[in-house]
């Protein structure tokens, strides 16, 4: 019964709002703590209160980070073309962001573990360029799709990539890399208002207040700017439920493509409308003092504005530049029926779980930050 | 159209960096362990001794255990930016444990991390002992899945090749996940784990013991590794068997380079215990044979044969002819999917198409291959037999000296004469490098045994690579040599700098953490 409901269509279509929540899951979860170490040299100014932005992510990052670990095996999974295609063709751009990951979890161990000053500083900038650089290239990534991306597939599916690392840094990638960094800054800004104590709370409800403004306008620019972008369109009848392959189908591109979906279905508006409104939401709220609904205001900005760019581009993942027609779609891009369905049994099955003991960590971990805890635990960072 | 150069750089990138990141990952998978038991002893005796032991010990778990997440990362990304064809071809099947793994596994692992550090004084004693008993779990489980992943590389089973999407499908979820080869290597990877851990243990306390400091702490924490570490010892070597059988039965080509055996011998087989293979000659040198040793591991009968090289690159041209007709056959079924003889052809030698593929080096066409470049490809699946007959030799020599190592120690213990013999606390202190030295020569014998496949027997490893050029790989590999050995420097730093610090300044730098803990008291 379940079974035929779940034919291949739905699963694919099931698969493609999982990709959704997982990457709008790290962006929520894992972004504060980007925003908090793009924040770190702006909030906090000696290094008691640096030590104090560090420690309210701290116990917490680790867990945030498999999001991106889930992300990427969900998408190895699930979207292998996507996977193989994306991470191949932004070759030295993953190296980068690769790089800048990895400085984070020395970052926070290794900061506190030396009391020399200049040891400090230098993990200090490791968690600056952590949180800034993956967020910048997270959203040029999301630009270059918006824009297509210069690949096509041999006919045994080989993928040759016709660009290089700055052929990815196009003004409108940019642009949206920076609507990524703005969301994330306001982000991280709006849990250190709610979670750090003293002047670091203080600063950061300016900060997040500044990072809501600059989202509204950059995210607005970057609508604009995409409403008039030479989208992608399938042309002709197209099987929904055929064995992946993405040569089988004919993509014309046309300005304005990506409103589609808008019009098609009016309803799609409310991820643009949400982004909007959590932003403003969040930058207001954190400026009367109402930390926590400033944090959850901000959550609901993320997930608009994500959701706003993969509505724009449904059922369109990834396409192609280079080769249209090899562009991929949520209708040939996946893996098998029984791979999609085996995955979502696990997911069913363990996310509920994940959710419950991530909650459980928050809860023990409740109330602010001081500078006094963090010198009285020799185990803070 | 493959760039070799890349190919080649890319080998050595993931080669390097997965070495790196199993520099990390035993001692991860031993100290979990260790942790979970030293502070259920504190919960059950109340002894402040057995909480401070947690507390030292889970530091230096700690400066490790981010280096084992930092570097994993970039394990899990590799597959995507370096081998992009082999995610197209195998993700379907590939990928699903690696996500599992991150649901499952490490999910659970890194949410309590920050518990076992912070949750000290926010919880209860037992509270905080099942954080640290789920944080070993989810390390043990992120093993299994990524074995899972990795045994099936070794040993494909429950996928099929489907011409329409042009890749390997998963038919049976079941047979990945219960693949013998995954299930031996899980539980000798997770041993060496153990043994890394106890190991680790031992020499640190040993040099403590050397020093005449910390005695009782030093004594305690050396009575746990010694019993720990000699049940671990003996699983890595039975489970080590395991994977030798499980090898024989699914990789003959694997088990005979390991063991230089060029022509089948009269059952059973016997084990050389040394000699000089001679690539060119085809032949093993000076050697020295135990009768019927190999027989009785491979097989575990006597009237078995082990094939040797020869007979099985025989076998592997005539599976290469095989493939040619399935790789003409799959050409005119993707031209033309309603062609019902091309299918039949297909489906008749699709288990050959990898070797087929083999000749993708040679001719891009592959059904016009020459004989001369048929005989090349066969021998194309022997693996590098030199390097893997003796890496295998110094694993398992290290893996049996730890048996004895384990047992001396655990008698000593029990006779409480642990801190009586300082040649015994020299010798503790001077193999601290072993268990890492015989964990990298045994991933490099499966993963260089598995040559000159990706995906034994299906997908070549040449064909698996990104299309990516070599200065790319060039710019890339150069980074992470750079960027890996500052980290290097800067954790064996931290990691000396604590140990010389030793448990008293853990517990002295904080009057809060010496708050008594709920349970047991």
């Amino acid at each position: 019964m379940i079974m035929a409901f779940l034919d291949y269509p739905t699963l694919r279509v099931i698969w493609w709002l999982l990709l959704g929540v997982l990457l709008i899951g790290f962006a929520i979860m894992d972004g504060f703590d980007l925003g908090v170490g793009i924040l770190l040299p702006f909030v906090a100014r000696s290094d008691g209160e640096r030590r104090v932005a560090i420690n309210t992510v701290g116990p917490v990052w680790e867990g945030n980070q498999v999001w991106l670990i889930l992300g990427a095996g969900a998408i190895f999974a699930a979207w292998p073309a996507i996977y193989a295609v994306a991470f191949s063709g932004f070759y030295l751009a993953m190296f980068v962001v690769l790089c800048s990951l990895i400085l984070r979890p020395v970052g926070f161990k290794y900061r506190s573990k030396v009391a020399c000053p200049r040891w400090r500083a230098v993990w200090d900038w490791a968690l600056f360029l952590g949180g800034f650089v993956p967020a910048l290239i997270f959203g040029v990534a999301v630009g270059n799709a918006l824009l297509g991306a210069p690949f096509a597939f041999d006919e045994t599916l080989r993928m040759t990539y016709h660009g290089g690392f700055f052929g990815l840094l196009t003004p409108f990638a940019v642009v949206s890399g920076l609507v990524s960094v703005a969301m994330l800054t306001m982000h991280g800004g709006a849990w250190l208002a709610a979670k750090a104590a003293g002047p670091v709370a203080d600063r950061a409800r300016v900060a997040t207040f500044v990072a809501a403004f600059l989202l509204i306008i950059l995210f607005a620019a970057a609508g604009v700017w995409a409403a008039n972008l030479e989208g992608y369109r399938i042309s002709g009848a197209f099987a929904h439920d055929a064995d992946s392959n993405p040569l089988g189908k004919i993509v014309v591109r046309e300005t304005g493509a990506w409103l589609a979906n808008y019009r098609s279905m009016p309803w799609t508006m409310a991820a643009p409308a949400l982004g909007f409104a959590g932003a403003m939401l969040a930058g207001l709220t954190a400026w009367r003092r109402h930390e926590i609904l400033a944090f959850l205001a901000s959550a609901i900005s993320v997930f608009g504005v994500i959701a706003t760019a993969g509505l724009s581009m449904f059922p369109f993942i990834l396409p192609s530049s280079f080769a249209p027609a090899s562009s991929l779609t949520v209708w040939d891009a996946s893996s098998s029926r029984t791979t999609l369905l085996i995955m979502l049994v696990a997911v069913i099955v363990f996310l509920p779980v994940v959710l419950a003991y991530t909650a459980f960590v928050y809860r023990v971990l409740r109330g602010r930050v001081t500078e006094r805890q963090v010198e009285a635990n020799h185990h803070s960072y | 159209m493959i760039d070799n150069a890349a190919v080649e750089l890319s080998r050595l990138q993931f080669g390097l960096t997965a070495m790196y990141h199993f520099l990390f990952v035993p001692l991860t998978l031993g100290l979990s362990i260790v942790l979970g038991i030293m502070e259920s002893v504190y919960v059950m005796t109340g002894r402040k001794i057995w909480r401070d032991m947690t507390q030292y010990w889970g530091m230096l778990f700690g400066i490790n255990f981010a280096m084992g997440v930092a570097t994993g990362i970039t394990m899990e990304f590799q597959f995507g930016t370096n081998w992009a064809y082999y995610s197209h071809y195998v993700g379907d099947i590939f990928g699903v444990p690696l996500a599992i793994e991150g649901l499952m596994a490490f999910f659970l692992e890194a949410s309590f991390i920050g518990l076992f550090f912070f949750g000290w004084n926010r919880m209860s004693g037992l509270g905080h002992l099942a954080v640290t008993w789920l944080v070993a779990l989810g390390s043990n489980l992120s093993a299994l899945w990524i074995l899972v992943a990795n045994g099936w590389m070794q040993n494909p089973v429950g996928a099929a090749f489907n011409f329409h999407s042009m890749r390997m499908e998963l038919t049976s979820f079941k047979d990945v996940l219960f693949n013998p080869v995954a299930q031996a290597k899980f539980v000798h990877t997770v041993s060496a784990g153990y043994v890394t851990g106890a190991v680790f243990v031992m020499a640190v306390s040993a040099w403590f013991l050397l020093k005449g400091r910390n005695i009782e702490f030093a004594k305690r924490s050396m009575t746990v590794a010694a019993s720990f570490g000699l049940a671990a010892a003996l699983s890595v070597v039975v489970l080590g068997d395991e994977s030798g059988y499980t090898a024989s039965q699914n990789q003959k080509m694997k088990v005979a380079a390991i063991e230089a055996m060029w022509e089948t011998e009269p059952a059973p087989a016997s084990f050389t215990i040394f000699g000089i293979p001679d690539l060119a000659a085809r032949q093993t040198r000076d050697a020295i044979r135990v009768p019927w040793m190999l027989g009785l591991i491979a097989t575990r009968s006597l009237d078995q044969e082990v094939p040797g090289i020869k007979p099985l690159v025989a076998e592997a041209e005539s599976r290469v002819r095989s493939g040619m007709l399935a790789y003409g056959a799959l050409a005119t079924a993707r031209a033309h999917p309603d062609d019902a003889a091309a299918k039949a052809t297909l489906e008749a030698h699709v288990k050959d198409l990898g070797y087929g593929l083999l000749l993708k080096r040679y001719t891009d066409n592959v059904t016009d291959a020459t004989p001369a470049q048929i005989e090349q490809a066969a021998w194309d699946t022997v693996p590098n037999v030199l390097p893997l007959f003796w890496s295998f030799r110094f694993m398992v020599g290290i893996g049996f000296f730890f048996i004895a190592f384990f047992a001396g120690a655990f008698w000593l213990s029990a006779k409480r004469q642990l801190d009586r013999h300082r040649w015994f606390l020299r010798l503790a202190l001077l193999i601290l490098p072993l268990p890492w030295i015989s964990s990298e020569l045994g991933w490099f014998v499966a993963e260089n045994g598995r040559q000159p496949w990706t995906i034994d027997g299906v997908l070549p490893t040449f064909l698996s690579a990104s299309s990516i050029t070599a200065g790319s790989v060039w710019l890339s590999l150069a980074g992470f040599v750079l960027f890996y050995s500052a980290l290097a420097v800067i954790e064996l730093f931290l990691m000396v700098k604590y140990i010389r610090l030793g448990p008293e300044a853990d517990a002295g730098a904080s009057p809060a953490s010496l708050a008594p803990g709920r349970a047991g008291a």
